[in-house]
This record gives C-alpha cells, structure tokens and sequence, in this order.
C-alpha cells in the first residue's frame, strides 16, 4: 500500500517548476494572455523536447510511457503557475487518438503532438447545457463512406490555435450512437473562434463546421460505437481539468497565507486572528481532501479503470467547489489590494470561473455519483 | 503509487477473514454471552491491543496488518474490541510508553481482558479547550499526592474502576505547561464523589457524563504515571498505533447507506425524496467528502509508513468527521418531516427514534477531544505556519 509519490514523480514536480518560474513568470503569464492564441510556441516546443507533452503516450509515439497520476503532477504545475498552454487540449486529443484511433491515424499525429510540433483539441459539447457524452446533439449525415457534418460545437479549448479537432457527433437517435472524427482546421467549411475571457490565460470558443466532408479514415473507431471511448474521454478530461485547478488553488491559498502573515492590522500580523485563520485552516483541509480524490483519480485510469468514473465524479466536484472558495475567500481576506488588477489573486479568482463548469460542475458530478449507484 | 497488499498482507487478509466466517455469527443470532466470547477468542489471537508490543501480550502487528484487520473487523461489523475504550485507545499506550513496569503488568493485561473500565479526568469546570490551564491541585504529602479539586465532562466516571487523572502539582512552573502530573487512581478512593450529569440524548445514552469531586482524596506515589511534572507530555504523546481513522470513514459509510434507504422511503413534494434534487446534491456531496477522508487516510498511513507522519494529521479528518456527523444526521431529520420532532414512546416516530439519538448525540464526538475550533487552529498553526493567538 502506497499512496504517495516516487523520488522520480518529486522529482518531474520540481524540473516542471523550475521551468515554469523560471521562463513563465506571473509577468510573461500576462504578457502571453495578451497574445492571440495565449500561448508561446517556443516555450512550447521547448516542453516538447523536455518530453512533457507526451507524458502517457507510448514510446513508439514519441511520448515517455509513464502514467496519468505522472501528468496529474505536471498539470498542478502548470496551474501554480497559471501556465498558459494548450496543454489539456493536446492531452486529450492524443488520448482519443490513441484510444480510437488506427495505427495509421496514431502514426499521423501522436509523435507530432507529442513533439509540440501539432496542436490538437478537442470538440464535445454543445450549447444544449448538458454535460457528458448525452449532450451531444450534432448529427452526421453519412454519405457513401463519408460522413458530413454541419452544426456547431461549443466550449472548445484552444480552437484557433488547434491544428486539428477531434469531434464528437451522432450517427442515430440510440443514447450510444455516437462517434469520434478527426477534422483538420484548414479543411474546407472548418472555421474556429475564440470569444473574450474573463480568465486571459485561457481559450474557448466555438468550432462551426458548415457541411464538412469527413473521409472513412479520419473516423475514430466504428462509427456509432463510439460512447464508451467517449464517456472516458470525458473522465479524463475532467481529471486534467481537476489536476490543473488544484495547483491553481494550491498558489492562491498560499499567496493568502503570506498575506495573512505579513499584513498588520491591529497591531498585528492578520494571520493571528481566527476570523482570518479559521477560513485559511477550512481551505487547507478542502484543498489537501481534494488532492486526496484527484490522486486516487488519476492512479485509477492506468491501475483500475472500473473505478474511474466514481473517483472522476467525487475529484472533479470537490475540487471545483474548493477551488470557487479558495478565490473568493481569498480576496476577501486581502481586502481591497486584491480587487487590483495589478495584483495577481484576481487571475486564479478568474481561473475558477473556467475550471468549474469545464467537463461539469459540482451539481453535474454529484447527481452522477447518485446514478452511478443506479439511484 | 500502488494501492495493492504485499503477498504477506494478503495472506494475513485472508487469514482475518477465515477466523470472522468461523467466529462471528450475523448480528440477529448473536446471543447474550457471545460479546464475552467474541472478546476471548480475539483476545487469544492477540488482536485486542493488536499494534501494543508482545511483552505486554499485545499483538506487535504493523501498522499495515493493524489498518488490515481493523478493516476486515468493520466490513464484518463486528462489536467493539474490548469493553474498556478509553483503556484502549489511550490509558493503556499511555501506560506502555510511560508507566513503570508495576504498573505495566497491573493494568495492561486487565484492559485486555475487558476487565477494566478507565475513565479520563481533563476538563474542568473553567478549563476546556485550554486544557493546560487545568487547577485540580495535588500536593505532595509524604510518599502521597493529596488531590483537591474538581473534574467535569467525566464520560463514564460512574462506572469506571480507574481515572486517568491529570492535577497541577507545581503552581510556580513558567509556562502552564509545566508542573501538570499524571496520577493513575481507583475510583473508591475515599474522597472521590462523582455526580451525573443528564445529556440532552434520549434513550440510554443520557447518561454518560459527570462531575468528579476530589476532597483530601490520598493517593499513593506509586499511582503517579511517568515523572512530576510529565503531564502535558503525555496528553500530547501516544504510541505509534494506525491512523488511517478508518472506523470513522466505516461508519459515515454505513449510515450513508442507511440515509438513503431513508431518502427512499421519505416523501417530498409528493414524490420520493429520493428524486429532490437538492437531497441528491447533499447525498452526492457526502459521497464525495467520505471517500475523502478515506483517501485522506490513506495518505497519512502512507506518510506513517515512511516515517514523516505530520503530528496534527488527524486534526483534518476530525473536521471532516465532525461536519458529516452534524450535516448527515441534519439531513435526516429533515427527511423524516414534521414527524422529526417525534421520539421513541409511541408507533408514530419512524425507525424506532434511531434518527433522533443520531441528531442530539453528535457533540460526544464533535466536541470531545478537542472542538473543531481548536482543529482549525491546529491547522492554522502547525500546517500553515500562522501566529499563535
């Protein structure tokens, strides 16, 4: 029984953000949020040759073979520092892809992502404001052995800066007749945009595809059979998503503890008093119960699948609901200096406004964990 | 990262759960005498006081066959091990890392055979949570302590043969910490007076706490546990027994289960409970915080393990355990309606009453031991390297 990390994991963690302090500082975070696509292509070519954006991609794909709990551990990293990136968006292309995908697809474009040569995303959900694979509405139409789609995907991460998407649609009526296709950005009727974010550092957007020809070889796996993939493309995106935000809430919290440390008021560090250290103490045991959920999660993908979509649920909930506190609480306990655009707890604030609804809130994972009991 | 039992843990996994199918009959036919049976046949495999080393008939088991057999005890639902808790869970480490080896051979073995009941003097009635500022004086007279004072929240005190009491023997320390002393004293001492004190419990459990008067109450040296003055030591000390808190996680466990077979048979708005929203939400939410504490647990057994344990570990947990008592027995006393103010006496309370005892019975916990205030600023402190106040 071990649940706690390897010399190598600690070891990823510190390399990771070394990098990360040292080459993306809250200022260039900023400067690349004011960029197009929020992200720089050096810094990011350059996490490829460190071999990080392949992390659970095999060898043969140009990626390092190690596990989901070993990117959990790199995403924290990247939410400390508010990372701006593609990162989760890649991750989850790749991981459809090599769920799904053929040999030939996997070769075309696991060693690209992995190497930051190629960006990809992913393109789920719908504006119908359901979560999970049943929200998908888009329905292709098949065509000799194409298939044409027409209609409009939401929330997209990373659409403009995206090479590739690959998209969910409906190949019939069933609950399960769904399917997975790769569409490339420059193909004829693609077109992505990306709308004004109240959290600069990332991107999301809509994905319009008008009368798109999707060939036989860019489906992922057999049309309409596509919903179990799915569902897991959907866990382990929620994870990404939780082991982001956790070391996002993780830097917020701490910002807060030093300013409860230094601020004097009343003659007196802040931090003295329980109305200020109270709160602090609540956020660290939600903050340290989350990590507890979201490891558990992760170790789970690659040791005991059965158990995912459970530990996804509870991880992502909490989590998220943690997260929202530790922003809002946080500004509070600062006072005024927080609401400041110059101060830096305002982006992590902005941050939990993304990270809660993306692959479902509180409301969405805590109703799933009554039907997983077949309640 | 690895979740999975070593060979040898899985063959003493397997060896638990041959001896539970063998010995332990379903909770329905468990007879009068079975507890004292059970308690035996436990006790012949050394797993009462299982982590406490064999020179004292413990069991000298590691923390991972400890965490195995406490979960095989609780999955089996197994009675209590041993009739003396407090004798248990803290008077008998406290004894085996500090007591003499008199004292040892007195009091260990009749712990382990369910033959003691210990009850615990702490609070009193101006000292609670700063407990280092406790005043029952006891002053050396002799080869004895004279005991003057007066001890209150006594859990147990009416029937408890001992009292692990904590006096002042030194006014002039410099920190109160200091001068705070151990005296291990049988309850029919001349002197000792013990009234009860009614809990707002219903049923059997009103009784449980009292006050304990001290007056000129003799107690000989030889009672006196550790050093003068080791006192504070070893309040603050125990052995290295496991951590996980596993039989807490067990039980939200269970009465989550018990809380929605409730929500199924409850009505709201004219459909079942079950279908609310906003109870789906709150049952969903305590799904989430129990296996939290679980993994929480699991992480700290982790920490145990590699031997860099934070001491106030427990600390977050106990948060966790004391808002799921609360909030879980507040769910179902909404559950139950306008019949929640009901009580046993009468058909017309449902299941008995046992929801209404969960609803009034959850400060022994939340309470004792330590209020969640005084957890957050453990927390605060010790974790986040906040200020004293």
């Amino acid at each position: 029984m071990n649940f706690g990390f390897s010399e190598e994991q600690e070891l990823l963690r510190t390399e990771v953000r070394k990098l990360l302090d040292g080459q993306c500082p809250m200022p260039e975070v900023r400067k690349l949020g004011e960029s197009p696509q929020a992200y720089s292509p050096a810094l990011w070519k350059q996490l490829g040759e460190l071999g990080w954006l392949g992390l659970t991609l095999p060898e043969a794909y140009g990626g390092a073979d190690l596990e989901w709990i070993d990117l959990a551990l790199l995403l924290e990293e990247t939410g400390r520092s508010l990372f701006p990136s593609p990162l989760i968006s890649c991750t989850l292309a790749a991981a459809a892809l090599l769920e799904s995908g053929s040999e030939e697809q996997k070769q075309a474009r696991l060693p690209a992502l992995a190497a930051g040569s190629q960006i990809g995303t992913v393109a789920l959900a719908e504006d119908g404001g359901i979560f999970g694979s049943e929200g998908i509405a888009l329905r292709g139409e098949r065509q000799g052995d194409d298939w044409l789609l027409d209609g409009v995907k939401c929330f997209v991460t990373d659409p403009e800066a995206a090479d590739f998407f690959v998209v969910a649609f409906r190949t019939g009526d069933g609950a399960d007749e769904l399917a997975l296709a790769v569409v490339d950005a420059d193909a004829p009727g693609v077109s992505a945009q990306s709308f004004p974010m109240m959290d600069t550092t990332k991107r999301l957007g809509n994905l319009s595809l008008e009368n798109v020809r999707v060939p036989a070889n860019a489906i992922l796996a057999e049309p309409g059979r596509a919903r179990p993939a799915l569902d897991r493309l959907f866990d382990r995106g929620a994870i990404a998503v939780t082991a982001e935000l956790l070391g996002s809430a993780q830097a917020a919290l701490d910002m807060t503890v030093a300013y409860a440390k230094e601020r004097i008021q009343f003659g007196s560090p802040i931090g003295r008093f329980q109305g200020v250290k109270h709160p602090l103490a609540e956020m660290f045991v939600a903050l340290e119960s989350s990590k507890s959920l979201l490891y558990y999660a992760a170790w789970a993908i690659d040791a005991k699948p059965d158990d995912v979509p459970r530990a996804v649920s509870r991880a992502k909930a909490y989590a998220s609901d943690t997260f929202i506190r530790i922003g809002v609480d946080g500004v509070q306990l600062h006072g005024t200096i927080a609401f400041t655009d110059e101060y830096d707890l305002q982006l992590y604030l902005k941050r939990s406004k993304w990270a809660r609804p993306m692959f479902g809130d509180s409301a969405y994972h805590y109703e799933r964990l009554l039907r997983l009991r077949g309640l | 990262m690895d979740f999975n039992l070593t060979a040898e843990e899985e063959a003493f996994r397997q060896e638990v759960r041959q001896f539970l199918a063998d010995k332990l009959p379903p909770a329905e036919e468990r007879g009068e005498g079975f507890i004292w049976e059970w308690w035996k046949a436990i006790r012949e495999k050394r797993w009462i006081g299982f982590s406490w080393p064999t020179e004292v008939t413990g069991g000298g088991a590691s923390i991972m066959q400890q965490f195995i057999l406490k979960e095989e005890l609780l999955k089996a639902r197994a009675p209590l091990l041993g009739s003396d808790y407090t004798g248990l869970h803290w008077v008998g480490p406290a004894i085996i890392q500090f007591g003499s080896d008199e004292q040892k051979a007195e009091y260990i073995s009749e712990i382990l055979d369910s033959k003691s009941i210990w009850c615990t003097g702490y609070s009193e009635p101006d000292v609670g949570s700063d407990l280092a500022s406790l005043q029952c004086r006891a002053v050396r007279d002799g080869d004895e302590y004279v005991v003057n004072g007066q001890k209150i929240w006594t859990t147990l005190a009416h029937l408890a043969r001992r009292i692990f009491l904590m006096v002042r023997t030194d006014t002039k320390g410099e920190s109160k910490h200091d001068g705070i002393t151990c005296l291990l004293v049988p309850m029919d001492t001349p002197g000792i007076e013990v009234r009860p004190i009614k809990a707002m419990t219903t049923g059997g459990m009103a009784h449980m706490l009292n006050e304990v008067f001290f007056t000129d109450v003799r107690v000989p040296e030889k009672f006196r546990l550790g050093a003068e003055g080791q006192g504070w030591e070893i309040v603050c000390s125990a052995l290295q027994s496991e951590r996980s808190g596993i039989s807490e996680v067990n039980r939200h466990e269970s009465a989550l289960d018990d809380l929605i077979d409730l929500a199924r048979r409850s009505q709201r708005g004219g459909k079942p409970a079950i279908e609310d929203g906003q109870v789906r939400q709150t049952l969903g939410s305590f799904e989430a915080r129990i296996e939290a504490m679980r993994l929480n647990g699991m992480r700290a057994l982790t920490s145990q393990l590699r031997g860099d344990l934070h001491p106030s570990q427990a600390s977050i947990n106990k948060l966790h355990n004391c808002d799921l008592l609360v909030e879980m027995s507040d769910l179902a006393m909404q559950l139950l309606g306008c019949s929640a103010p009901y009580v046993s006496g009468s058909d017309a309370v449902i299941d008995g009453g046992r929801w209404q005892n969960g609803a009034l019975s959850w400060p022994a916990t939340v309470v004792g031991g330590g209020t969640p205030n005084v957890q957050r600023n453990i927390i605060a402190e010790r974790f986040l390297g906040l200020p004293k106040d």
